[in-house]
């Protein structure tokens, strides 16, 4: 049974194949019928395999599968194949299931678009890369998958290219993202070779696991430090989030399958992947708990003041990953999974949401030309009012049991600190503010929409809202897999995912993973608190959701010439926050615009040229240089015998001058 | 009067020469004919090394090494003006200054 | 005196490639003229075919034989298999392309079978002298092959400026045998390694010239800087199928025979010239790449990505161990599947007496010819480097070799050479997809031997990317006992 796993790639790639070679001929229909049932059958595959593994018992839950050989370069062997466990499949059940929603709700969504097809082609190209980074057994498939993801990110930010903000935003998006990649690619070579000293030349993840040990705590630390650097990039987390909120410029859709619920998620599953790496290297962590602590409030904060609804969104992606990172940071791997399963879920369905509102409102982003949209398209509001419920933290739903088990991890953890917890609890209350001032500004009070656009304002078609609904079915039931034992709950996906990332059932999987084992005997579970201090600490997570909804009502529905007031009150403030605390033109002034001098130093006319940041700004010296260069190249015979002979005499005095030196 | 015989350095220094005649003129002249003509002279003064070395060394196998360059260098010159035909019906020139339209 | 043996199962390949090479030549004299000259090709790749059969129980027998002229080991039919392989292709090519352009006359496929034989020569070659006839036969047919469409100025350019460059640089490559003749006395490969071993010459001047003057006659051929100018201007000008030939097959003899003779005659100067190649190879992947950046033309961007190329094989030439001289065997075939590949795109979007080899000419076709703009894309992926494709692995295999052999420096090199190629090559992917045509292409024919080949060309890039061990192994295997 097992052995089918390649089908939940191979469907995917059957059907970009399709769509991207013969669409054209196959027509739209045919199209809207591959790229979402080629999601669907991989889904079906991944459920399938997943009852399969839930038979087994918990320690024999691993089976790899070997495609074929791969890379074979003396002692070096690396094979493509696939890995179940419990971390994969419920990573491939996540991925198939969200972008099988949202495929559907993309035949409705992009119904109308020029590049329906490009645009299937690309997002069923993007689930099978997706599928390779989850399914992968080793660190170079994992790579490969991690390079195609960001390729597509790529090509669907800068989808209606036409528009010069989405072809900048797309190479925004990739530029930082080579920076991330260069840290990624750097740690695996390091893992490599350190490794390689022992003689284990390998990057298959089990392979690796079991030789940790091997490694010494710095080249540990320096390892997964690189490879973090690699999920800051691909995960939107500081310094490297700037691309993010720019990547709202891809369809609505592509925001909220790539940029919400999958593949920014991918370094959060990265480093639960690498957990055994992790645990051995404390610095690291604390490192990755404490950056996931500052992104979450840093941009909850940077959410307040902004009126695109797209790019709140954004910017609470960016501070929920934030979330996951500080789960994984302090060890809690798997709460950090079950975080990203449940943002998954409600994240995803708040981008359709919001992309419904936009079908509604012909294309309108800008939330203070909204209002009072309740009664008119209700089935988007109240699931979109569910989805806000749940990423407030409102006891019941899922994110409540997610999040909850990030706070109380933060707290608890021997990684573990009271401050963590503190920024990350108000961080919380942040977050069901700002939410809840979208839901507020756009669904209540008074109708400030567009005359011109008020009049059509209609409900979605049935294509779209059913993903709608079935996504506010899982943002509500989602957290029941996780509910913690204080609350009565089993905690199953803890359960579930402790054979692979450690937890309350150690040491019967991989000989490895004792290490992390015993790191969790001393105090995962409840070591050493109490169960009444992690419900009072619950009760104050909830209280101060409840406080943030409470001053979201004030401002928005109650007094909503308050937000005025106060902006004027703080201008300085208010400026700097609805500013994005400027981040993005001090990177300008940092990296780019000194760039820019230089290049303006070396060769004046370039000024112009050299806007878009340190790629453009290399690629067109070395454009400059190639245009000089190409002017040896006269056409004239002679000169190029001359050139022979140049060169060859350069030799004869290479050697000659080796011969009296040597 | 019986001249002492020449040493075979000096056999080799003028073939050195020679190349070097060749190596310049083909640098240097403008018509292509010419410039194939020097060299040829190139392949000749190495014609005239393996001569040299293979008296020399008693060994037979330079020689035919010159007879297969001879071989080769006829080759060359009948594909070689046949080329010099084309170019001359195409461009009415066989100068080589003038044959740069492909450049860059 | 006894006579020498004569094997002639040794040089079967070569006999039957010379023997189609004039059957075609008669079977065109003696057709009526008016006829169309389809089956020409077809007899050339029956020819190709039987000489490849006759290369297979071959392999693994490691015989030599012509008193030390002549062998047949891995080394040598593993390039064998690569050139057959890529004359197969190219003669595939031809058959379309040569019929538009007019110049399908049997001289025409004789001339590809003789040049081959040549390739195969040199990479068979254990003698000074018949690696020279072996690269003077290639060459010989290549001058004539590049000015074959008479009417077009710029092939005729491209012969006369091949041609002329071409024998200078044969001048150098004698003079330097000569000199190694005259050092060593000897003109076998293994005598003369001997020869310099047992007698100490490491500091001789005349083998030190003598080096130098083989590195500027096999340099051309491969196309190295500095000896590579002629090599945008012949591959801009020469018909599309010969220009994909050159840069396959003629890099691949070029670098057989530089193989053989510095790893074989010349083991002992090993030092010296691998701090020279040092220097060449990041030379040539530099220029290379650069140049090709800002070029408008993609004959020439190709012709300036071939030459990027040569500097990246000469980095494992430069780690000169196991893995690097097999994994220049595995670039090697790589590369020769990779660039036919997009060559054959190219000349699939072209008619006749409209080239579009304007790199603009490119801009949305994506959507007007998906099939020919994603083999395109595939096969300039390939060349960037990126996995799973062909020149993914070669890349990997060159660059281990020489990070193995602590040529750090030049793998870094190579690699920020290969992440600056990717722009030019993506270039041409962003405007197929990415822009709107700038003017119309329409009534492009694809014949069926054209498309058969590149089908050939995809199955060849992927399979080296995805299954790169099968391969290696083989070339693995085949170079044991070069060294």
């Amino acid at each position: 049974m097992f052995d089918i796993v390649w089908l939940v790639p191979l469907f995917p790639a059957i059907g970009f194949i399709l769509n991207g070679l013969f669409g054209r001929a196959l027509g739209k229909k045919a199209v809207s019928w591959i790229g979402p049932s080629a999601i669907g059958l991989a889904f079906l595959t991944s459920i399938l395999i997943f009852f399969e593994l839930l038979k087994k018992p918990p320690s024999e839950r691993f089976f790899e599968r070997i495609i074929f050989d791969w890379v074979v370069s003396g002692s070096f062997h690396t094979v493509i194949g696939y890995q179940i466990d419990p971390l994969s499949i419920l990573m491939a059940l996540v991925v198939t299931g969200v972008s099988f929603f949202i495929h559907i709700y993309s035949v409705g969504y992009m119904h109308e678009d020029p590049g329906y097809i490009r645009y299937f082609a690309y997002l069923n190209l993007f689930v099978f890369m997706m599928l390779n980074l989850v399914l992968a057994n080793n660190f170079l498939l994992m790579f490969v998958g991690w390079e195609g993801v960001g390729l597509c990110s790529y090509l669907l930010i800068g989808f209606w290219f036409e528009k010069d903000s989405a072809s900048n935003a797309g190479k925004k998006a990739f530029v930082v993202n080579r920076v991330g990649d260069f840290g990624f690619l750097l740690g695996m070579f390091l893992l490599f070779t350190s490794l390689g000293k022992h003689g284990i030349w390998t990057l298959d993840f089990t392979e690796v696991f079991a030789n940790a040990n091997k490694l010494d705590t710095v080249t540990v630390t320096a390892i997964t430090i690189l490879l973090f650097i690699g999920a800051c990039g691909k995960s939107a987390q500081i310094p490297l989030y700037v691309w993010l909120p720019d990547a709202m410029e891809g369809p609505t859709p592509v925001s909220s399958l790539i940029h919400a619920a999958t593949m920014v998620t991918a370094g959060v599953y990265m480093v639960a992947r690498c957990n055994v790496l992790y645990s051995m290297a404390p610095l690291s962590m604390a490192i990755v708990a404490v950056i996931g602590v500052a992104t979450a409030i840093f941009t909850a904060s940077i959410g307040f003041c902004q009126n695109d609804i797209k790019k709140v969104l954004a910017y609470s992606t960016i501070s929920q990953l934030g979330y996951m990172f500080l789960g994984v940071g302090v060890g809690a791997y798997s709460a950090g999974i079950f975080h990203l399963m449940t943002h998954a879920f409600f994240k995803g369905l708040l981008f359709l949401g919001a992309g419904s509102v936009m079908h509604a409102l012909s294309g309108e982003l800008d939330m203070r030309k909204m209002g009072a949209l309740r009664k008119k398209i209700p089935i988007t509001f109240w699931t979109f009012f569910i989805a806000t419920l749940a990423i407030a933290g409102i006891p019941g739903l899922s994110g409540f049991f997610s999040k909850d088990e990030i706070l109380w991890q933060a707290f608890s953890s021997p990684h573990g600190h009271f401050v963590l917890w503190l920024v990350a609890a108000v961080a919380a209350g942040m977050t069901a503010f700002y939410m809840f001032r979208a839901v507020f500004l756009t669904f209540f009070g008074e109708s400030r929409v567009d005359p011109h656009v008020a009049h059509h304002i209609h409900e979605s078609p049935r294509i779209m809202t059913i993903p709608l609904i079935i996504l506010a079915i899982l943002s509500v039931i989602g957290g029941y897999v996780g509910v913690p034992h204080v609350l009565g709950g089993a905690n199953h996906i803890h359960e579930f995912l402790a054979p692979v990332v450690g937890g309350s059932e150690p040491g019967k999987s991989h000989a490895a993973l004792s290490f992390v084992a015993q790191a969790w005997a001393s105090g995962g579970e409840n070591g050493g608190h109490s169960a009444a201090l992690e419900l009072l600490m619950m009760v104050i997570s909830v209280v101060i959701a409840l406080i943030g909804i409470g001053f979201a009502y004030l401002f928005y529905i109650k007094n909503p010439t308050l937000p005025k007031l106060l902006a004027e009150r703080w201008k300085g403030l208010y400026r700097l926050v609805y500013n994005k605390y400027y981040v993005d033109e001090i990177y300008q002034v940092l990296f780019v615009n000194s760039l820019k001098k230089l290049g303006v130093g070396l060769w004046r006319g370039f000024d112009d040229f050299v806007i878009d940041g340190t790629v453009n700004g290399i690629a067109i010296l070395i454009g400059w240089i190639s245009s000089v260069m190409r002017r040896v190249q006269t056409g004239l015979v002679q000169n190029y015998a001359f050139s022979m002979i140049v060169g060859g005499l350069i030799l004869l005095v290479y050697y000659l001058l080796r011969t009296i030196f040597y | 009067m019986i001249l002492p015989p020449v040493p075979p350095a000096f056999y080799l220094v003028l073939s050195g020469i020679l190349f070097t005649i060749g190596v310049i003129g083909a640098l240097t002249r403008r018509n292509a004919i010419v410039v194939f003509m020097c060299i040829e002279l190139m392949l000749n003064s190495v014609n005239l090394s393996f001569i040299t070395f293979s008296r020399f060394l008693q060994s037979i196998e330079g020689v035919l090494f010159a007879f297969f360059i001879i071989a080769v260098a006829a080759a060359e010159a009948a594909v070689g003006l046949a080329i010099f035909v084309m170019l001359y019906r195409s461009k009415e020139t066989i100068n080589v200054d003038e044959v740069n339209l492909l450049k860059w | 005196m006894k006579l020498p043996e004569i094997d002639l199962y040794l040089i079967a390949p070569e006999i039957i490639l010379t023997a189609f090479g004039f059957l075609v030549l008669l079977a065109d004299v003696f057709s009526p003229r008016t006829e169309k000259k389809g089956y020409l090709g077809i007899l050339s790749l029956i020819g190709i075919v039987v000489a490849f059969f006759y290369t297979l129980p071959l392999i693994g027998s490691g015989k030599s034989g012509f008193e030390g002229m002549f062998t047949a080991d891995g080394f040598a039919l593993f390039l064998k298999v690569t050139f057959l392989i890529i004359a197969f292709i190219t003669i595939l090519i031809s058959m379309g392309y040569a019929e538009r352009e007019g110049i399908a006359f049997g001289e025409y496929y004789a001339l590809i079978l003789f040049s081959t034989l040549g390739m195969s020569l040199m990479a068979s070659g254990t003698h000074l002298i018949t690696i020279f006839l072996g690269l003077e036969t290639m060459s010989i047919a290549i001058y004539v092959l590049a000015g074959m469409l008479r009417e077009d100025r710029r092939s005729v350019e491209s012969a006369f400026k091949y041609f002329l460059l071409g024998a200078f640089a044969t001048g150098f490559l004698l003079y330097g045998i000569a000199l190694l003749y005259g050092a060593t006395g000897s003109l076998q490969l293994k005598e003369i390694a001997t020869y310099i071993a047992s007698k100490n010459l490491l500091r001789n001047p005349m083998l030190m010239i003598s080096l130098v003057f083989l590195t500027i006659g096999f340099g051309f051929k491969i196309a190295s800087v500095p000896f590579h100018m002629w090599t945008p201007d012949v591959y801009e000008g020469a018909p599309t199928s010969i220009t994909a030939f050159m840069a396959t097959g003629v890099k691949a003899a070029g670098f057989a025979a530089l193989i053989r003779v510095f790893f074989t005659a010349l083991p002992q100067f090993r030092p010296d010239w691998t701090s020279i190649m040092w220097l060449i190879s990041v030379a040539t992947m530099t220029v290379g790449n650069i140049v090709a950046i800002s070029q408008s033309n993609i004959k020439r961007m190709l012709a300036y990505s071939s030459i990027a190329h040569a500097g990246y094989i000469l980095v494992a030439f430069v780690a000169g161990n196991d893995i690097g001289i097999s994994g220049i065997l595995f670039y090697l075939m790589a590369y020769a599947f990779m660039n036919l590949g997009a060559f054959t795109c190219v000349i699939l979007l072209g008619k006749k007496g409209e080239e579009n080899t304007l790199i603009t000419d490119y801009s949305g076709i994506g959507f007007k010819y998906p099939l020919l703009a994603a083999s395109m894309t595939v096969f300039l992926l390939s060349m960037a480097g990126i996995p799973p494709l062909g020149g993914f692995m070669a890349k990997v295999y060159v660059f281990s070799a020489a990070v193995k052999e602590k040529f750090y420096w030049l793998a870094i090199l190579g690699v920020l050479n290969s992440a600056v190629s990717v722009y030019y090559y993506l270039r041409v992917t962003v405007l197929m997809y990415f822009r709107e045509p700038q003017r119309e292409i329409t009534g492009l024919q694809f014949s069926p031997a054209s498309v058969l080949a590149l089908i050939i060309a995809l199955i060849g890039t992927f399979y080296m990317g995805l299954f790169p061990a099968n391969v290696l192994s083989f070339a693995q295997k085949s170079i044991v006992g070069l060294m």
